[in-house]
């Protein structure tokens, strides 16, 4: 059988769902961290198989992926940015152990 | 056929890379691991026709955000304690499935219009007329140097000493 645009899509899907399932069952921030940039690359494989099917002159979803992209790498620097700014504070990364803002 | 081939080695590859991220107990393994998820998606932007993303995929993961994972997860002395789950285990696997049936029968069960048009090679020209060029992304693009800004500003303001 060959590949297509669904064998891209249900290949996106799982590795989404690793990803989320991480992060939601992930004590350590840093981890967590890492499982959203595996929910962010499914994404992106999304993108780029929809532009190679569907979209294959304009390119436009590969222009997402562009966008996307640089938005992951700003997320990961201000998230890494608070999490050692919250380690220097409190000595701990594990998000059961950072409640101080629980009401 | 052999794009078939490779597309199954690279999907195996990047699926096996991305549990062990979820499932390895040192979390430097884990990292190390993710470098290689990256670099597995990075292929499957190959055989997508998608060059210019695969190199930016190689640089912008796999180069800059895992050596800025490894560096934080150095800084961090939690590295001895592994990375064990919460409480919330259980539910979160059945999340996780309900999410990704959910996503597969969305996927699977809407008719998509296959374009017959052969893809374009090489991609760079092209995207950088869509970025740069007349009735393309031009106001996206000067909104993301201005976040960039923002970021670089942020983090220092962060990091800084008291």
């Amino acid at each position: 059988m060959a590949v297509g645009l669904n064998h891209y899509l249900i290949l996106a899907a799982v590795l989404f769902s690793i990803g989320l399932y991480g992060a939601l069952a992930k004590k350590n921030a840093i981890v967590i961290l890492m499982c959203i940039e595996i929910m962010l690359n499914a994404v992106n494989i999304t993108l780029a198989a929809f532009s190679l099917y569907i979209d294959p002159e304009l390119l436009t979803g590969q222009v997402f992926v562009i966008f996307t992209t640089v938005v992951a790498a700003a997320e990961v620097v201000i998230g890494l940015a608070i999490i050692m700014n919250i380690y220097r504070r409190r000595e701990t990364v594990e998000t059961d152990k950072i409640d101080l803002m629980k009401w | 056929m052999a794009v078939d081939i490779v597309f199954w080695i690279l999907a195996i590859l990047s699926v096996a890379a991305a549990l062990t991220v979820v499932l390895q107990r040192n979390i430097f393994r884990a990292a190390l691991s993710l470098v290689l998820c990256f670099l597995a998606v990075a292929g499957l932007y190959v055989i997508l026709n998608a060059d210019f993303l695969a190199a930016v995929q190689v640089l912008i993961y796999a180069g800059g955000i895992g050596i800025l994972i490894v560096l934080a997860i150095m800084l961090t002395r939690d590295v001895q304690q592994g990375s064990p789950s919460n409480k919330l285990r259980i539910p979160a696997v059945i999340v996780a499935v309900l999410v990704f049936g959910v996503l597969t029968f969305a996927m699977v069960n809407t008719p998509w219009q296959i374009s017959t048009a052969a893809p374009t090679v090489p991609t760079t020209a092209t995207l950088a007329g869509r970025l740069l060029g007349e009735g393309g992304f031009i106001l996206t693009v000067e909104i993301t140097a201005t976040m960039l800004l923002a970021v670089v500003l942020g983090a220092v303001a962060l990091m800084r000493e008291k």
